[in-house]
Formats: C-alpha cells, sequence, structure tokens
C-alpha cells in the first residue's frame, strides 16, 4: 500500500541555476520549464525558479498570473504536464506531496488548511507527522522510545507556538480563532517541522499592518533561526520589496521578470504589466 | 501535560480519571448487586453490545471522517468467527477466540477500506453497503459458516473463562463489561496518541494532512481495521451474551444504520458520544412503549409502537444535526459546565 509511485529521475548533479544565482551552491529550489494546464487553460508556462538556501523569494504578479498554481505544482498537489522540480538533489517531474515533509519541506495555504477539529497544540503537533517514527503499538504501550519522542515533539511545538505568540489561545479548537491567528497557527504547524524549504502562499492576505509587520517578523526570524529558504506569495508590494531577497513576477503564467526587489521595481516589464498602470489596489499600500 | 515553555495548562473535561473511576465503580460494583435479570438482559447488555459498536464506528467515522455503512456485517463477521473459532478449534479459550473473532473482522475490514484510498464521503458509504450485502450473501450461502445449519441460525458457545461461568444474566452483563471497558480505554489511548492525531487530520483535511507527511492511505486502512475489529467484537457481544444465537437476519442494513444513528446522536468524535448514544437508542423504545401504553392503553400494540419508535427517531436525528451536530456528549458536556459555573 505504498503512496502512488513517484516518477522520480536520477538525481541530478547539473541543476542549472537560475540565472541570478550564486555560483557553487545547489539551489534548494529549482524549478526548470514547468508548464500546468487545466484542460485547455494554460495555468503557467515554462517556468523557471531557482531559491537558494535561506532565501526570501517572493512571487509576484497579478491576480490570475498562476502564483497559487505554482506552489500548487511546487507542492505536488497540481501535476505539470512538463518540466521539472528539484528539492535539493532530489528531482521530481511531479512530486508526490506524501514525501514533501521528508524532503524538508512545509507550506502554507492560501485559504487555510488547518485541523479545525484540532487544538491550536494539537495542530502545531501534526506539523511533525512526518517526524513521527514509533508505531501504533509502541505509542499505544507507552514504550519509553514512543513516550521519549512524544515529549520532544510536544517541547517543539509548545516553543513554535510560543515563538508566533499564541500560547494563550494552544488549547482552544483552531476553527474558533480569528483568522488572523489561524494564519499564525498555520505557520507555527510549517515551522515546527524546520524545513529547509518553507512554501507561503499569502501569509498575509486580510490582515492589518500591524497583523503584516508581525508577520514579516515571523518569517524573517524563521529564516534567520532555521535557515530555510523561503517562497513568499504576497501581494502586498511593500511588504515584498521589504522583505524578500529576489522577486520573480509572474504574468499570465509567465515570468516577466526576475531580480532583486529594486532591480524588479525598475523594470518597464513589470511597471507595464504590474505596478503602475491602473493601479492595481493592494500596490498602493506601500 | 507537562509541556515545556509557558503555554497555559490543558482545560481538564468531566472525562477527568475520579469520573472514569466513580463510572466504573457503579457498574461492577453497585449495578451487578441491585439490578433485575430484566435489567440485565433487555437494557444493559444490549446498551453494552451496541455502544461497543458505535465505539468502533465512531473510530471511523467520527475520528477519521470515513462513513460506513456497513458496520452491522462486521458485527456478523465478528459474532460468526468467534463461533467457528470455539465450534473447530476444541479447547480454545473463550478470550482466544473473541480476539480472534476481532482479527478476522479486522482484515475484513481492511479489504471494505480499500475504496476509501480512492473514494470519499457519500460514495465510499455506497461502496462499504457492498460489505454489507456481500456478508448476508456469503452467509446465507456457505453453509460451511454457520455449521450447515439449514436456517443458518446458530447457538452461542456457553460463556465459560477460566472455568468461571457467565450464563446467568448478571454474568452475561459483567463479562460485556469487562471487554467493553478494556476496549473502551484501548481507543481512549490511541485517540490521544500521535496516530489518534492522525486520524483527525485526515478527516478535517486529507491535503494538509499529506502535506505534514501523515502516510494517508496507511492510516485510513489502520481506522478500517481497528473500527472493524472493534465492531466484531461487539457483533460476539451482541450474539452470545445478548441474543444467545446467531443469525444473518440480526446484522441487516437496519442494524448499521442504527449503530450509525447512536454515533450521531451521541455525537461524532468523542469516546462517550457511542454510550450516550447506545443509551439513548436502549431506552428510547422502552419509553415509548410505557408512555403508549399510558396514554392510549390497549390499542398501542407492538406494530403501533415500531412505528412510532421510527417517527421519533427519524425527528429526532433531524432535530440532532440540525441544532446540535456535535449530539448529546456536546449537550452534556455544555449542561456539566454552566452547573460547575453556577456551582
Amino acid at each position: 500500500m505504498s503512496q502512488s509511485s513517484p516518477r522520480r529521475l536520477q538525481p541530478a548533479p547539473s541543476v542549472t541555476p537560475g540565472p541570478r544565482a550564486k555560483s557553487g551552491e545547489t539551489p534548494i529550489l529549482a524549478v526548470e520549464k514547468l508548464t500546468l494546464a487545466f484542460g485547455g487553460t494554460v495555468a503557467f508556462e515554462a517556468i523557471d525558479l531557482s531559491v537558494q538556501p535561506g532565501e526570501i523569494h517572493a512571487v509576484i504578479g497579478p491576480n490570475g498570473a498562476g502564483k497559487s498554481s505554482l506552489i500548487n505544482a511546487i507542492s505536488g498537489l497540481y501535476a505539470p504536464q512538463s518540466g521539472s522540480v528539484s528539492i535539493g538533489e532530489a528531482r521530481f517531474t511531479r512530486i508526490p506531496a506524501g514525501r514533501l515533509a521528508a524532503l524538508g519541506v512545509a507550506r502554507t495555504f492560501q485559504n487555510l488548511a488547518l485541523f479545525n477539529g484540532l487544538s491550536v497544540f494539537d495542530n502545531v503537533l501534526s506539523g511533525l507527522a512526518g517526524a513521527q517514527r514509533a508505531g501504533l503499538a509502541a505509542q499505544w504501550l507507552g514504550l519509553p522510545h514512543a513516550r521519549r519522542e512524544a515529549q520532544v515533539h510536544r517541547e517543539r511545538a509548545a516553543e513554535a507556538i510560543a515563538r508566533l505568540g499564541i500560547g494563550e489561545v494552544a488549547h482552544r479548537p483552531v476553527g474558533t480563532l480569528p483568522f488572523g491567528v489561524q494564519k499564525r497557527a498555520e505557520l507555527a504547524r510549517a515551522l515546527v517541522a524546520r524545513p529547509r524549504l518553507l512554501l507561503l502562499d499569502e501569509p498575509m492576505a486580510g490582515m492589518t499592518a500591524t497583523e503584516k509587520a508581525e508577520m514579516s517578523r515571523f518569517i524573517r526570524e524563521a529564516r534567520e533561526d532555521l535557515g530555510c529558504a523561503i517562497v513568499l506569495i504576497e501581494h502586498d508590494i511593500g511588504v515584498v520589496m521589504r522583505l524578500s531577497d529576489r522577486v520573480t513576477v509572474l504574468d499570465h503564467g509567465r515570468r516577466i521578470a526576475q531580480g532583486t526587489p529594486a532591480e524588479v521595481q525598475a523594470d518597464p516589464a513589470v511597471v507595464a504589466a504590474y505596478l503602475g498602470v491602473e493601479g492595481d489596489p493592494e500596490s498602493e499600500a506601500a | 501535560m507537562s509541556t515545556a515553555l509557558d503555554l497555559p495548562a490543558k482545560p481538564r473535561d468531566l472525562s477527568g480519571p475520579v469520573g472514569i473511576a466513580l463510572l466504573l465503580a457503579l457498574a461492577f460494583g453497585l449495578v451487578p448487586l441491585t439490578a433485575s435479570d430484566y435489567l440485565f438482559e433487555a437494557i444493559l447488555t444490549p446498551f453494552l453490545a451496541l455502544a461497543l459498536a458505535g465505539l468502533g464506528l465512531n473510530l471511523l467515522t467520527g475520528y477519521a471522517g470515513l462513513l460506513s455503512l456497513g458496520s452491522s456485517a462486521f458485527m456478523a463477521v465478528g459474532a460468526y468467527a468467534a463461533f467457528n473459532l470455539s465450534l473447530r478449534v476444541p479447547g480454545l479459550p473463550l478470550p482466544v477466540s473473541i480476539l480472534g473473532a476481532g482479527l478476522v473482522a479486522a482484515a475484513a475490514g481492511l479489504v471494505a477500506g480499500l475504496p476509501s484510498l480512492r473514494l470519499k464521503g457519500f460514495y465510499l458509504a455506497v461502496s462499504t453497503l457492498a460489505a454489507q450485502f456481500f456478508v448476508a450473501w456469503a452467509l446465507n450461502r456457505i453453509g460451511w459458516l454457520s455449521n450447515d445449519s439449514p436456517s443458518g441460525v446458530i447457538n452461542a458457545p456457553r460463556l465459560v473463562v477460566a472455568g468461571q461461568s457467565f450464563e446467568d444474566a448478571r454474568g452475561r452483563y459483567l463479562f460485556s463489561l469487562a471487554i467493553v471497558s478494556f476496549l473502551t480505554f484501548a481507543t481512549g489511548r490511541l485517540v490521544n496518541s500521535p496516530t489518534g492525531r492522525n486520524l483527525v487530520a485526515i478527516r478535517d483535511s486529507e491535503v494538509a494532512a499529506r502535506i505534514v507527511g501523515v502516510k494517508v492511505a496507511r492510516t485510513k486502512l489502520l481506522a478500517f481495521a481497528l473500527s472493524c475489529f472493534i465492531v466484531g467484537i461487539a457483533g460476539v457481544l451482541w450474539a452470545f451474551a445478548y441474543l444467545r444465537t446467531v443469525e444473518p437476519a440480526g446484522f441487516n442494513l437496519d442494524r448499521s444504520f442504527q449503530i450509525l444513528f447512536i454515533v450521531i446522536i451521541g455525537g461524532l468524535g468523542t469516546l462517550r458520544g457511542a454510550f450516550l448514544g447506545a443509551g439513548f437508542i436502549v431506552v428510547l423504545p422502552l419509553v415509548l412503549s410505557r408512555l403508549g401504553a399510558a396514554l392510549l392503553g390497549d390499542s398501542f400494540d407492538s406494530g403501533t409502537l415500531e412505528m412510532v419508535q421510527r417517527i421519533v427517531l427519524g425527528a429526532l436525528i433531524v432535530i440532532v444535526l440540525i441544532r446540535e451536530p456535535a449530539g448529546l456528549s456536546a449537550l452534556l458536556h455544555r449542561t456539566a459546565r454552566r452547573l460547575r459555573l453556577s456551582a
């Protein structure tokens, strides 16, 4: 009863680094010529994306540009038609979603995918499901190694919860909490596994300026403490410019620019497609 | 719970050790001394068997979110497996044959659970009907299973454990109570373990569960196997301790629905829900018949009773689903909290 067998290719020693990748280092995430279509509708086409360890990489673009689809394809929820996704040395045409945790990848969802029947604490604990080693019998009998593992996991969960400042509500059912708190709980569930790569799909959607500032701080701290790379989808250009090391701009499923925030901001194609013209209301929040 | 750092302590609920100890003392101590044979035979023993079946189904439907309409098929598998083990392996101790029956039911559940890897919700429920019909068919067609009894009806073996007979009404109650208590304790440990958390994770968001590394396929099949293990043993109790005979017709689709109603009325995803729901289902007809006889006299016959019972039950399920989707368990929980606050 194994999971659907991954179509895994040979480890790719010579992964083509993205155009501006620091040479010599294997990127933690390398997306190459990735194309995804639903029926006849192309979500995105021939996307290249390379993220170095410890880098915060924002993916921006107007609504419908294919940002969320890209994250979902990288995390194995959608099956791309062609191209490849490499996590470290492991290269896939389609990543099996069930192996993400083992590959050191964690993510959050645009519209939240929490376990609403569980408390905040148990939600965060389940972020360590991929790290559970003790079998059912050992858990049930309370064998020493199972108890030790459970204790270590509880401590890690408590730490992640305290770090995100949601300790007060740790034992409340997560579904009863305000949206902003749920967003934090979901981030805690992703961080508790200490991922190498963190995919954040609009972590600040619907937040106030204060909440956004706090969330930005949590994201920056996560990078500093865990050294993880972060792929961030965000609409608020101000946040993106302050937070990210590099930015990829998508428009209508194509990559139209990539570079540092300053470079991207100055790119005429980006200005035309996204920033200045017609004024996306959210971009004014900068 | 001793978590590090400064998280507030986990709030305690009703099911603390004191409450459980009191309940056990009552069930093992006071009830056997005071209850009448009628109470044991007509109420307590069927209550225990149905509660255990509800507990098993709740593990699958309430915790893991996998809907099954085939519960009574697995009760039948358990009952017939225990019967055959006792019949064909002379000298096999009763506890071993009951354990074996649970394992056979678990294996059947594992097979019946395979569609759950592809199907969800309503479609999965329909696929579990296949188990229901297949088991009924097999028990009617394969004479060997009922020791070639022409009607398919068989007599339950004597309830004797280590020379101790549990044949009388009180004995059968205590026998059931011991098994139900142990399995409830075991299930409690399971749902509070990391594996139990994984079950709820799959129920609440299968995609997120997969992403955080829950082995979804394996955990679903595990839920089916464990659930059917418990339901199978409930079938043994139903047949051996309550009815004292086994017949395929007793394990029909009506029984499956009854167990589902127990879980819904009692409270999905709670241990005590199965007991509250089973208590309700067992007591309801008795209350109705007394009430009917008092109000209408002789014209309230058994046919009318059955009809009224169905109407009341149906209405109650609709009301519960609308007003209190978390069932009697949530109602009890809130009432207790209000009492504590006002005290």
